[in-house]
C-alpha cells in the first residue's frame, strides 16, 4: 500500500528526474497488453448443463449401465462358492473341544474333521481361502506393527528392527525376526481337504500352496536375508522367532526353498492386512486337472483342521470357503446390483427430465419472447 | 546580556525532560553556537530516510513467521503439527507440516515480494538529488543524507525533501508558490512567505553566512495545525521573532511558479509530516470473508464434535479387554500404564486424522485468487484512459469480490459525475444575460473556434469576439491564450454600457486569485500551436475563476483601468466569498465582493437579486460591489490591519473584520460556469440502478446545480417523484412533521418510483441524537426508511465529514448493505475510507483520493465494468472457490470418520501418508484456483448489457447458509458413496481374477482415486467457461494423480520405513471390477449435483441461466434432436406426452 502511494508521489513530485527515462515511452509501457488472456477473452468453451443436454447423457448412461450390471449379476451368480465355519461355538460341532483348549501355550496339535457335501461340481479352478471375522486386521496399533525393510531382507533392520514393532520386537534383547504383531499373529491353523468316494474312501484332493501372494510381493517386497539358500544359516542364532510361532521363520515350509523364510506365500498373505474386520485370505488353490473331469465334483468332503488359532478370545469366527473365480473376482452380486440400479436411475431420470423439458422449456421460450 | 534571552528559551525548554520533549533547537547550517553558550545540548535527529518496508533482509524470517502465526488459522495447524509431533498419532507430522510449510512459504514469498516493491520505491525516494548549502557552495547530495539544520535549495517543480523553513525565495515579495496536490489533494497554489529577516538573502553564501536558530515542537502529525515556531537570530538581529504556518513548506509539496527557495530543515525523514500523517488504512473485510469464518468456525465444531463422538465410542466399543487388547494386538508396557492421559491423547489423535476437514489451504488459495485476480482489474484495456495515460489501479486485492455485492453507492459530483472541467456558460448583468454565441445557436464548440458573445436580453445587440481557449484538463493551465477582440465595435460599445456593467467586468477583473504566468519557453508539443509566441497561464485556485478570467478578459483590454489594490480579503470556505478594495483612476474607494450566491444574497441592499436567482441549475457566482467614503475606508482599515497584527486567534478576529467590512453591497450581476457530465455518466447510472443499487450524489453543490446534474445523469428521471428534505421546507414545518409527511408520501404509493433531496444542514439536524422528543421516535429510523424506499438521493451543501457520516448511516441500518464510495478529491477521503469499497477517481483535485481509495479507477463510467463485470466475476469465483474448498474436504475426510466405525475406533487413517498430504496442495489445488482466476459463467458482453444479472448475486445469494448446507450435504453424501460403494465391493470377497485379497491399502486407495476425480470432475461440471488452460489443468491434474500414484507405488522408496504402497495402484487398476466400480461411483455421485442443477434451471431459471441459454443455442439444438429421435422411438411416450398436454 505504501509502496504504492510512494510511486504515486514520485510522479507528481519529480517529473525532472522521473522524465529522464520515461517520456512518451512511459505512458505506453503502462498501457496494459491487448492480449486475449489479460483481456479475459480466451476462447472458451462453454457449456451449460440444461434438461435438453444432459437428457442423451442419462439414456446413454441408463443404457451402457444396465447391460453391464445385468452381465456382471449374471457373472457373479454363476460363481460358485462354499463356505463353512469351523469355529466350533457350538457343542456339536467337531472342533469344539479344540476351540476350548487351544491357546498358545498348547504345544500338541489339536486336529479335527469337518464334513460337508457339495451340491454342485466346480468346474473350473477352485480357490480355498481362510476367513476370519472380528479380527481387526486394521487396527492401527496392528497396522503399524511390522517392518518392512526387516522383511526386505535389510541387514541392519534384522539386527536392529523398527521401533513400530513394539512390543514384539525384541525378546530378552535378542531381535525378533520377523518383528511385529502381525507376524506373530500369523494364522497357523493347517487345513487338508478329502474328497469321500461313492465307496467312502479319502482322497486327498492336491492343494497349491504357490500363486496365492502379489507376485511383486513375493519377488520384490519381500527377500530374504542373504539369498533364499541356507536360511538356517542367516536366521540361526542371533534371531528369535515370534512369540506365537512353533517353529522359526526359516522352517516355514522347508520343503521348498522357494517358498520358506520371508517369502513364504502364506506369510506374505498374511502380512497383506485386510481393510475390515471380516475378512478372507487366499490359502490354496485346486487346480483343474483335465477339461472333461470338473474339479470339485459334487459329492462328500472332509475337511481336516489342525487346529492351533486360538478366535474364541475376542469372539471371533473361522471359515473355510471354496470358490471358483470369473473375471471378476468372485461372488459378489452387488457390482451387478448397483450398476442395475443406477443404469435404471438414470433412465427414469432422463424420462422425467424429458417431461420437464417438453413442459418447461416451452413456458421458457413463450416467456422470453415478450423479453 | 547577548544571550539572556536564548539561555531563557533554552534553560526553560531544556531543564526538565517533559518539557525538552516539547520542542527541538535547530541550528541553522549547523553552526553551532558561541562558546558562550554553555547549554549546548546537541540532539539527534533521525536522518531524512522513509520507511516504508515492513521488514528488512535480516528480520524478514522471524517476523514474517510471526505475523503469519498470528493468523488464527495457521496458528491452528501449527498446533496439530506440534501435536503430531509430541504424541503418537496416526498420521505423520508430514501430513500436516508438508501442507503448512507450503502454505506459509507461498505467503511469505508474496509478501516478501511485496516488501521488496516497497525498499525499491523507498530506495527511489531516498536516493532523489537534493541541493544542499554547505560552506557558501551548492552541494549535491542524496535525499536521505539531509540532516535537521542543513540549508537546502529547491528548484521550481520540485518537491521539498523534508519539512523546511522558508529563508528566502527568488521572488523579491519574499513568497513562493507551493501545490500540496499529493498531500491534501489540493490543486491550487498556496502562498508561502519567507521569514522576514532572511527574505533579502539571495545568493548561497548569503544563506550560509546565517547564524540563528530555530525554536520548534517536536514532530505533531496534524497537516494543518503546523507547530508554533521561534527563530532566534544570533549575531544578525539578535531577536527573535514567531513562525507560522506560512513559513513551512512540508515535504511531498512542490514549488510552482519560483524559480528557487532557499529553506532549512527542520522536520526529517519519518519526522515530516507526510510520514506522520500516513497511517496504516483500517483493513477492510469483505462479506465473503466472514461468511468463510462462519464456515469454518461450523467445521472446527463439526471437527471437535466427530472427534469426541469417536473417542466416546471407542471407550464403548473397546470396554472388554479382548476388545480393547487382543491376544494378537497387546500394548506396549509404556502405552499401558498411560491410563489417565490416554483418553485425551485419544481426542487429539481423532483431531489429527479429522484436521484436514478444515482445509489448510484453503487461506493460500484464496489469498492467491485475489492477489492474482486483481492483476485482471489492472490489465483491463477498457478501463484504460488514453488521456490520463493510466489503467485502473488496484490497491488492495482483499476486496475483489465484494465489488459484485454493492447496494448502496455513493458518488461525489464535481470531478465524479462531472469532468470538473469549468466552462462559461453565461453572465447576467443588471438583469441582462450574456450567453456566448455558439451555444446560443444550439452548435457545439469546438475548442478552436472563435464564439461570439451575443446579449441575449431584449434591447441590446453587441458582439464580442474571442478565441476560445482550450483548457488543459490536468493543471487548469490555459494552454493559448490570446485572447483579444476581433470586432472593434465592441470595443465602443463597452465604452456605452451602463456603469453596473463597467463595475461587473471591473470587479472580475480585479477580484480575483488568478496569476498570470508567461512563459518564454517554446515547447511546440505541449504548449500548443502558438509557437514562438510568450504563451500565459493562468493559475488559480479556482477553476470557476480561470474560466471566467478567460471570458473577461475580453472586456478589460480595450480600457486601461488605473486603479490600486488596497486590500485583499482572501476566500474561505466558510464565508464562500472574496473581496478587495481598490482605489480608482477617479479617486473613490470601492470594495467589490464575489462569491457564492448564498453568501451574497443576505448582504445586498439593492440590484436585480431576482433575474440572478432565476439562474438555477448553473455553477453560479454573484458578483457585487461597495462604495466606500474615506472615512468608512479608514475604518475597513483599521479593522483590517489591528486584526492581521493580531498575535492570538488571528484568523477569528479576520472573520469578524471581514464580517464587519463586507455588507451593503448592491448586486452587479452574476456568472455562470458549468461543469459538464463526464462521457457515458447517465448510461453508467443508468446501469447501476438497473442492476439493483441504490446510487447517492453527496455533493458540496448548492441544490439547484446538484440537482440539474443528477436529472443529466439519469439519476432523477421524468418520472421520479421529488421529496425535498431541506432547510427552506424545515424553517415552514418542524424537522418531525417533514419526515412523517415523507414518510407517509413514501409508504402510500409504493409503486412510484422516488428521489429524495436533502441538504447538509437538515441532515445534521435529522442525525442529532434526539434528546427532548424521544416521544417522536427516532428520526434517523424514519430517514432511513425514506432512504429504502427511494431509488435515488441527492444530498447537497454537505462538508466532507457529512459524506463519511452517511455512509456510516447507511452501513449500521439494519440491513447492514454493502456501500461503495467514490470520488475524487481530498474530500472525499473520509467517505472512501469510511465504506466497504472506496473507490478513487485518477481526477484533477490531486491523487489523494485515489491513494486512499481501495480501487482507483480514471473515469466515473469504468465503474460499470469494475462493478458489473469484474465484481460479478470475482464474487462467483470466490464464491465457487470458499465452498468448493469446504466440499472437498468433506469428501476427503468423512470417509476417514467412516472407517473408524471399521477399524476398532483406533484412528487408522484410511489413506496412505503421501495422499494425505498431497491432496490439497496437489491433487486438487489447481483446478480449483485456475477456476476462480479465469471462470466466466456468463460473457463479459451479456454482463454488460443485462446489468439486472447483478442481482442474482446480490446479498451474499453464493455463501448463505442453505447454499452452504447443501454443499456440506453435497460432500456427505459423495462421502458415503465413495466408502460404501468400496464396502460393499471389498464386502469379504475378492475382485480379482487370480483370486488373490486386497488389503486395506488397496481401499484407501480405490476410494481415494474415485474421490480424486469426483472432485475434480465436479468442478468440470461447474466450469462454464473452457478455455485450453481449463482442459490442461483440469485433465492435468488428474493426469499426474494417476501418474504419481504409479510412481509412488512403482518402486521401493529407500528412504521410507513403510512399503505399504508398493504396487497397490497398480494391482488395483490390474483388476476389472475396481475400474467399473470407480466408474459407478463417480457417476452415482456427481448425478445429485446434476439432477439439481438440471432441475433448478427448468423449474425456476435464474436470470443469470436464462443469460447463459442465450448463447448456448447450438448444443440444445443437438439435445433437442435427440429428444426427437428417442420420442419417435418410443410411441407409447409420446401419447403419454400427448396426454399430459
Amino acid at each position: 500500500m505504501m509502496a504504492s502511494s510512494y510511486n504515486a508521489k514520485e510522479e507528481d513530485g519529480h517529473p525532472s528526474g522521473a522524465s529522464g527515462h520515461g517520456g512518451p515511452g512511459v505512458v505506453k509501457s503502462k498501457k496494459p497488453d491487448n492480449t486475449a488472456f489479460k483481456q479475459q477473452r480466451l476462447p472458451a468453451w462453454q457449456p451449460i448443463l440444461t434438461a435438453g443436454t444432459v437428457l442423451p447423457a442419462f439414456f446413454v448412461i441408463g443404457l451402457i449401465f444396465i447391460p453391464i450390471g445385468i452381465g456382471l449379476f449374471v457373472t457373479s451368480n454363476n460363481i460358485k462358492e462354499f463356505e463353512i465355519d469351523y469355529t466350533g461355538v457350538d457343542m456339536d460341532s467337531p472342533c469344539y473341544t479344540c476351540a476350548k483348549n487351544s491357546s498358545w501355550n498348547n504345544t500338541t496339535p489339536c486336529t479335527c474333521s469337518v464334513d460337508f457335501t457339495l451340491e454342485q461340481p466346480f468346474e473350473s479352478n477352485v480357490f480355498m481361502y481362510y476367513g476370519l471375522s472380528n479380527f481387526y486386521q486394521n487396527h492401527r496399533r496392528y497396522v503399524k506393527s511390522r517392518d518392512d525393510s526387516q522383511l526386505n531382507g535389510g541387514r541392519s533392520a534384522l539386527m536392529e528392527p523398527s521401533k513400530e514393532c513394539e512390543p514384539y520386537r525384541k525378546t530378552d534383547g535378542v531381535p525378533i525376526a520377523p518383528c511385529g504383531a502381525i507376524a506373530n499373529s500369523l494364522f497357523n491353523d493347517t487345513l487338508e481337504l478329502f474328497h469321500i468316494d461313492s465307496n467312502g474312501s479319502r482322497n486327498a484332493v492336491p492343494l497349491v500352496k504357490k500363486g496365492i501372494a502379489w507376485w511383486t510381493d513375493k519377488h520384490v517386497k519381500f527377500r530374504n536375508p542373504g539369498g533364499n539358500n541356507n536360511l538356517t544359516l542367516a536366521f540361526q542364532g542371533d534371531f528369535s522367532k515370534p512369540v506365537n510361532w512353533r517353529k522359526p521363520v526359516y522352517e516355514l515350509d522347508p520343503s521348498d526353498p522357494e517358498n520358506n523364510g520371508f517369502i513364504n506365500e502364506d506369510f506374505i498373505v498374511w502380512m497383506r492386512t485386510a481393510a475390515l474386520p471380516t475378512f478372507r485370505k487366499l490359502y490354496r488353490i485346486i487346480q483343474k486337472k483335465s477339461s472333461t473331469t470338473p474339479t470339485l465334483p459334487s459329492g462328500k468332503y472332509t475337511l481336516d483342521i489342525t487346529y492351533n488359532y486360538p478366535v474364541l478370545s475376542f469372539d471371533g469366527r473361522k471359515r473355510m470357503i471354496l470358490s471358483t473365480i470369473s473375471w471378476m473376482g468372485g461372488k459378489n452380486p452387488f457390482l451387478g446390483i448397483a450398476y442395475i440400479t443406477v443404469g435404471s436411475i438414470c433412465f427414469f431420470l432422463g424420462v422425467v427430465l424429458l417431461i420437464i423439458h417438453y413442459k418447461y422449456d416451452t413456458r421458457n421460450n413463450s416467456a422470453d419472447i415478450p423479453n | 546580556m547577548d544571550f539572556t534571552l536564548l539561555r531563557n528559551i533554552i534553560s526553560r525548554y531544556c531543564v526538565g525532560e517533559e518539557n525538552w520533549v516539547d520542542s527541538r533547537t535547530v541550528y541553522i547550517g549547523h553552526k553551532e553556537p558561541p562558546p558562550g553558550a554553555e547549554a549546548y545540548i546537541p540532539q539527534r535527529y533521525p536522518d531524512n530516510r522513509i520507511v516504508s518496508s515492513k521488514y528488512t533482509f535480516w528480520n524478514f524470517i522471524p517476523k514474517n513467521l510471526f505475523e503469519q502465526f498470528r493468523r488464527i488459522a495457521n496458528f491452528y495447524f501449527l498446533v496439530i503439527f506440534l501435536v503430531q509431533l509430541i504424541i503418537d498419532t496416526p498420521t505423520s507430522p508430514v501430513t500436516s507440516g508438508l501442507p503448512l510449510f507450503f502454505v506459509i512459504t507461498v505467503t511469505a514469498i508474496k509478501q516478501g515480494y511485496e516488501d521488496w516493491l516497497r525498499h525499491k520505491a523507498d530506495c527511489s525516494i531516498n536516493e532523489c538529488p537534493v541541493d544542499v548549502v554547505q560552506q557558501g557552495k551548492v552541494v549535491r547530495t542524496q535525499s536521505h543524507k539531509l540532516r535537521v539544520g542543513d540549508i537546502v535549495v529547491v528548484r521550481e517543480d520540485e518537491t521539498f525533501p523534508c519539512d523546511l523553513i522558508l529563508l528566502s525565495s527568488s521572488r523579491h515579495d519574499g513568497t513562493c508558490y507551493v501545490t500540496t496536490a499529493s498531500l491534501d489533494g489540493e490543486s491550487s497554489h498556496k502562498t508561502y512567505y519567507a521569514v522576514p529577516d532572511t527574505m533579502a538573502f539571495r545568493t548561497e553564501q548569503e544563506v550560509d553566512s546565517l547564524h540563528a536558530t530555530i525554536e520548534c515542537e517536536q514532530p505533531q502529525p496534524d497537516l494543518y495545525k503546523p507547530s508554533v515556531l521561534i527563530c532566534e537570530f544570533l549575531h544578525v538581529f539578535y531577536s527573535c521573532r514567531p513562525l507560522g504556518a506560512e513559513n513551512l513548506l512540508l515535504r511531498g509539496a512542490t514549488l510552482k511558479n519560483t524559480q528557487h527557495i532557499y529553506a532549512v530543515a527542520v522536520y526529517t525523514g519519518m519526522e515530516t509530516k507526510m510520514a506522520l500523517n500516513y497511517q496504516s488504512k483500517s483493513q477492510k473485510r469483505s462479506a465473503v470473508e466472514k461468511s468463510m469464518n462462519a464456515f469454518l468456525i461450523v467445521y472446527l465444531c463439526i471437527l471437535i464434535s466427530k472427534a469426541v463422538i469417536n473417542t466416546v465410542l471407542k471407550y464403548a466399543w473397546q470396554w472388554s479387554p479382548d476388545r480393547d487388547e487382543p491376544w494378537y494386538n497387546h500394548r506396549t508396557e509404556n502405552e499401558r500404564q498411560r491410563h489417565v492421559i490416554r483418553a485425551f491423547t485419544d481426542f487429539l489423535a481423532f483431531m489429527v486424522l479429522f484436521n484436514y476437514i478444515i482445509p489448510v489451504s484453503m487461506y493460500v488459495t484464496v489469498e492467491m485468487q485475489k492477489f492474482l485476480g486483481s492483476y485482471f482489474i489492472t490489465w483491463d484495456e477498457e478501463m484504460f484512459d488514453e488521456e490520463l495515460g493510466e489503467g485502473a489501479q488496484v490497491n488492495t486485492s482483499d476486496l475483489n469480490e465484494e465489488l459484485g455485492q454493492v447496494e448502496y453507492v455513493f458518488t461525489d459530483k464535481t470531478g465524479t459525475l462531472t469532468e470538473n472541467n469549468m466552462e462559461f456558460i453565461e453572465c447576467c448583468v443588471d438583469g441582462n444575460v450574456y450567453i456566448p454565441h455558439a451555444i446560443c445557436n444550439g452548435q457545439i464548440l469546438s475548442a478552436a473556434s472563435s464564439i461570439d458573445m451575443i446579449d441575449s436580453s431584449p434591447g441590446g445587440y453587441r458582439r464580442v469576439s474571442q478565441r476560445i481557449s482550450k483548457l488543459d484538463n490536468k493543471t487548469h493551465l490555459l494552454e493559448s491564450s490570446e485572447v483579444y477582440f476581433l470586432n472593434p465595435d465592441c470595443v465602443t460599445s463597452t465604452n456605452n454600457t451602463s456603469e453596473h456593467e463597467d463595475l461587473f467586468f471591473r470587479a472580475l477583473c480585479l477580484c480575483h486569485t488568478v496569476q498570470v504566468k508567461e512563459e518564454e519557453t517554446v515547447d511546440g508539443i505541449k504548449r500548443g500551436i502558438h509557437q514562438g509566441r510568450p504563451t500565459s497561464f493562468y493559475i488559480s485556485s479556482s477553476p470557476d475563476e480561470v474560466a471566467l478570467k478567460l471570458h473577461t478578459r475580453i472586456k478589460t483590454l480595450g480600457k486601461r483601468f488605473h486603479q490600486r489594490l488596497l486590500h485583499v480579503l482572501n476566500f474561505d470556505s466558510v464565508r464562500r466569498r472574496m473581496s478587495v478594495i481598490v482605489k480608482s483612476s477617479s479617486g473613490d474607494y470601492l470594495l467589490f465582493c464575489k462569491g457564492a450566491d448564498s453568501s451574497i444574497f443576505p448582504r445586498v441592499v439593492s440590484g436585480k437579486v431576482e433575474q440572478v436567482k432565476a439562474r438555477e441549475g448553473l455553477r453560479t457566482l454573484c458578483v457585487a460591489y461597495r462604495r466606500l467614503s474615506e472615512s468608512e475606508y479608514a475604518e475597513a482599515c483599521h479593522h483590517l490591519t489591528e486584526a492581521k497584527l493580531a498575535l492570538q486567534d488571528r484568523e477569528q478576529r479576520l472573520a469578524q473584520a471581514y464580517d464587519i467590512i463586507e455588507r451593503d453591497f448592491v448586486l452587479l450581476g452574476a456568472t455562470a460556469v458549468e461543469d459538464r457530465l463526464q462521457e457515458k455518466a447517465a448510461d453508467t447510472i443508468e446501469s447501476l440502478h438497473k442492476a439493483g443499487m441504490k446510487v447517492w450524489v453527496l455533493t458540496g453543490d448548492k441544490m439547484e446545480t446538484a440537482a440539474a446534474t443528477c436529472y443529466a445523469s439519469k439519476l432523477f428521471r421524468r418520472s421520479t417523484q421529488i421529496l425535498e428534505l431541506t432547510k427552506k421546507r424545515t424553517e415552514e414545518q418542524s424537522l418531525h412533521d417533514v419526515l412523517f409527511e415523507l414518510n407517509r408520501t413514501v409508504l402510500r404509493q409504493h409503486c412510484l418510483d422516488f428521489g429524495l433531496i436533502i441538504d447538509g444542514a437538515t441532515l445534521s439536524a435529522v442525525l442529532k441524537p434526539n434528546q427532548e422528543s424521544a416521544g417522536h421516535g427516532n428520526y434517523r429510523e424514519i430517514f432511513l426508511e425514506i432512504c429504502r424506499n427511494c431509488s435515488a438521493v441527492l444530498c447537497c451543501r454537505m462538508a466532507p465529514l457529512q459524506k463519511a457520516q452517511i455512509v456510516k448511516l447507511i452501513k449500521a441500518s439494519k440491513e447492514h448493505p454493502i456501500t461503495l464510495a467514490i470520488g475524487d478529491g481530498a474530500n472525499d477521503v473520509s467517505m472512501i475510507l469510511e465504506a466497504h469499497v472506496g473507490i478513487g477517481i485518477m481526477g484533477k483535485e490531486g491523487r489523494q483520493a485515489a491513494r486512499n481509495s481501495d480501487y482507483a479507477i480514471p473515469k466515473f463510467k469504468h465503474l460499470k465494468k469494475m462493478l458489473l463485470v469484474h465484481g460479478h466475476y470475482y464474487y462467483i469465483r470466490i464464491a465457487e472457490l470458499v465452498q468448493y474448498f469446504f466440499y472437498k474436504n468433506v469428501c476427503f475426510i468423512f470417509p476417514q470418520f467412516l472407517y473408524q466405525f471399521f477399524c476398532g475406533f483406533s484412528q487408522q487413517p484410511l489413506y496412505d501418508t503421501a495422499y494425505l498430504t498431497l491432496y490439497n496442495i496437489s491433487f486438487t489445488s489447481l483446478p480449483i484456483l485456475l477456476y476462480s482466476l479465469v471462470e466466466q459463467h456468463v460473457t463479459m458482453e451479456t454482463l454488460k448489457r443485462e446489468p439486472s444479472l447483478y442481482r442474482d448475486i446480490a446479498k451474499n445469494s453464493l455463501l448463505r447458509w442453505p447454499v452452504f448446507l447443501y454443499w456440506t450435504c453435497l460432500g456427505v453424501f459423495d462421502a458415503v458413496i465413495f466408502f460404501f460403494g468400496a464396502y460393499f465391493l471389498f464386502d469379504n470377497t475378492t475382485f480379482t481374477s487370480n483370486g488373490q485379497m486386497f488389503g486395506n491399502w488397496t481401499f484407501g486407495t480405490l476410494v481415494f482415486t474415485v474421490l480424486v476425480f469426483t472432485v475434480t470432475l465436479k468442478l468440470a461440471l461447474d466450469t462454464h467457461h473452457w478455455t485450453w488452460i481449463n482442459h490442461f489443468v483440469i485433465w492435468g491434474s488428474l493426469l499426474f494423480y494417476v501418474i504419481f500414484s504409479l510412481l509412488w507405488g512403482g518402486i521401493i522408496w529407500p528412504f521410507l520405513n513403510y512399503q505399504r504402497m508398493y504396487y497397490v495402484f497398480m494391482q488395483m487398476l490390474s483388476s476389472g471390477p475396481a475400474w467399473l466400480s470407480i466408474i459407478l461411483l463417480i457417476t452415482v455421485s456427481l448425478l445429485p449435483d446434476v439432477i439439481k442443477k438440471v432441475l433448478c434451471r427448468a423449474m425456476c431459471p435464474t436470470a443469470t441461466e436464462r443469460a447463459q441459454v442465450g448463447c448456448f443455442a447450438n448444443f440444445q439444438k443437438f439435445g433437442e434432436f435427440f429428444c426427437q429421435i428417442f420420442v419417435f422411438f418410443a410411441n407409447d411416450e409420446t401419447i403419454f406426452f400427448g396426454a399430459r398436454k
